[in-house]
């Protein structure tokens, strides 16, 4: 199975295209260098020295940011810039807990990220099977009114959305939430692009075997789909933990706020409280990091296949 | 299910087969239907009644009201209208080309085989994913007009009249440019890196037999291969233009005075805020309408070039 998925990444070059290496170069020996070799060697030290030089620029934000979370408030704001903390105030990462209730701020952030993934995926895996391995008349119709709705900014029905939220008497509540991010068009959208690299032979064969079509889906499809199933998954879970526009809108009791609205409180009642503040910008970064090295390789394969979502 | 017969090839629906027909039928829509019902009620359903919404008066006072073009009128003669589209097209201008550009030179950077080479795109890639609250409030903080690291760089290199950024109405719109290139071009940089490892080696040895410069071969083959990644990456980075509506109310919340305000939030502040149903629906509309029209023109742009 597993090599059945890599001759299939090899079928859809833009998946595998991701973050793929180029071809090796052909290995030779020092002294067999030619001067063309030698010239592509230099090239290599200056690229790097560029990257690094790029990479550094582009990260100060972060190490700004993380170097402040250990300063003195009085000594984020200096000139010149102190860019090592003459003395580690760690006790930012301690206060910080009581100073607001951000462990239960994490925990609904958690929480909302964790049912809204696991519904978009399981939702979409299914209805993404329905559009590409099952034909039934109006199938197509129904896919296109998917698509459509993608091209819909989402601003543009958000008061509709709000209102009928409203009727149903859900608003300052999770549910909300859930039931407008867990099925978007966009997960089966993304799932069935991957399906339809996998070829109609394979359900076939399945069919002959005596699997039902649920059986194809659960046996056959899901262990293939691994890849984008991964994608879908840390896409959704990425944005809804830095969704800032949802949980402002629909969650007013503090006791329901996210990561993203306890933070943003947190600045506008203490905005010269710069250190804790960043204390605070850090914390709500590092679930992302951690879950982002993890499956870096499958956001960047989710992007590419779809594209999509910006 | 229930239904458990080997169904052959769906694909193939021969004529005399309306049984195996309703039961595909049947099969496919529940497959379908756990997403459609969620997506039917909140999302199909919003979105057309946003369009229906549009041409009525209704507020959270008053029973809706079909009062035609009334409410585009009104929207017309509004100035903060006026102020908000201009600045949400101020916006575009500035973030399309500088993303696009930047995303470009940074996959043509990347795209090469070097030792530890992922490090680095993963590190351009990772502003894209970060929380955007952090990312605002970082830069709220480095674009401080008196200390902030950005002032302070730009005084160390000769620049004694610093700008006031987020606090000054001529450079917030700047402010805000600049942190979503620098949190966006990750993400289109992984587009264009895609885009360029699907150009054949070949093409590059044949422009290089031909002796052309590296600039030649940049401008007669990157260039032209890149155009169907080009004209998606444009079309998206439009159509978010148009929508940017977080990291304007984290960053400056539409200030100071009007001076960022864009149209999603006019949409929110109206329609949510206020309560003004029908009025925001309307330039929901406006804004559905130009998104549409930049997409269609484009494609319209890329089948010209294309013949």
């Amino acid at each position: 199975m597993t090599n059945m998925a890599e001759d299939l990444k090899a079928e859809a070059p833009f998946i595998g295209a991701g973050l793929a290496p180029a071809p090796e170069d052909r290995r030779r020996t020092e002294r067999s260098r030619s001067p063309r070799e030698r010239k592509k060697r230099t090239t290599d030290v200056v690229i790097y020295a560029v990257l690094v030089v790029l990479v550094v620029g582009l990260m100060v934000p972060f190490i700004w940011m993380v170097s402040s979370s250990l300063k003195e408030n009085n000594q984020v704001l200096t000139v010149p810039i102190q860019w090592i903390p003459s003395e580690f105030v760690w006790s930012n990462y301690t206060d910080i807990w009581t100073r607001i209730p951000m462990m239960g701020y994490l925990q609904n952030s958690l929480y909302l990220a964790v049912i809204i993934t696991c519904l978009q995926v399981l939702t979409g895996s299914l209805a993404a099977y329905g559009f590409s391995k099952v034909r039934f008349p109006g199938r197509d119709v129904l896919f296109l009114a998917y698509i459509g709705t993608i091209a819909v900014p989402w601003q543009a029905y958000m008061v509709p959305q709000y209102i009928m939220m409203q009727n149903l008497g859900l608003t300052n509540s999770f549910n909300a939430l859930i039931l407008l991010q867990a099925f978007g068009a966009f997960g089966v959208f993304l799932m069935r692009q991957y399906y339809m690299t996998i070829p109609d032979e394979l359900c076939e064969a399945a069919r002959i075997d005596g699997l039902s079509e649920y059986g194809i889906w659960a046996r056959v499809i899901l262990p293939l789909s691994k890849p984008a199933l991964a994608s879908l998954a840390l896409l959704t879970f990425v944005n809804t933990w830095n969704d800032y526009m949802g949980p402002f809108i629909y969650l007013t009791s503090n006791r329901l706020w996210t990561v993203q609205l306890g933070l943003r409180s947190f600045v506008g009642q203490f905005d010269a409280e710069y250190a804790m503040i960043m204390t605070g910008s850090v914390i709500s970064v590092i679930p992302i990091l951690a879950i982002f090295l993890v499956g870096q390789r499958y956001f960047i394969q989710g992007i590419a296949t779809s594209g999509m979502k910006g | 299910m229930a239904t458990k017969t080997i169904t052959p090839a769906p694909a193939v629906i021969s004529r005399g087969n309306r049984k195996q027909a309703r039961h595909n039928t049947l099969i496919g829509w529940t497959f379908i239907l756990p997403n459609f019902l969620g997506f039917l009620a909140f999302t199909l359903i919003p979105v057309l009644a946003a369009f229906a919404l549009s041409f009525m008066e209704w507020t959270s006072f008053t029973a809706p009201r079909w009062v035609g073009l009334e409410n585009f009128q009104r929207m017309f003669q509004s100035d903060t209208f006026w102020v908000a589209l201009r600045n949400t097209v101020a916006y575009a201008l500035g973030h399309v080309p500088l993303t696009m550009a930047l995303a470009l030179v940074l996959a043509m950077l990347l795209n090469r085989k070097l030792k530890g080479i992922g490090f680095f795109r993963v590190a351009i890639f990772f502003p894209y994913i970060t929380s955007l609250v952090a990312v605002a409030v970082v830069w709220n903080m480095l674009f401080s007009p008196d200390n902030g690291p950005i002032n302070q760089f730009l005084n160390a290199i000769g620049i004694a009249e610093t700008p006031g950024w987020t606090s000054s109405s001529d450079w917030a719109m700047p402010a805000v440019i600049i942190t979503s290139v620098w949190r966006d071009m990750g993400y289109y940089m992984v587009l264009y890196l895609a885009g360029l490892q699907a150009i054949p080696s070949e093409l590059y040895e044949a422009a290089e037999v031909d002796g052309a410069s590296a600039w030649q071969r940049f401008w007669n083959v990157t260039i032209p291969s890149l155009r169907p990644t080009t004209f998606f990456v444009v079309v998206m980075l439009t159509v978010s233009s148009f929508k940017v509506f977080d990291l304007i109310v984290v960053m400056t919340n539409g200030g100071p005075g009007r001076s960022t305000t864009v149209l999603s939030q006019l949409i929110y502040q109206e329609g949510i805020g206020e309560g003004k149903f029908g009025y925001s629906s309307a330039i929901s509309l406006v804004l559905f309408l130009i998104v549409l029209t930049v997409t269609v023109l484009q494609f319209k742009i890329q089948q010209r070039r294309e013949r």
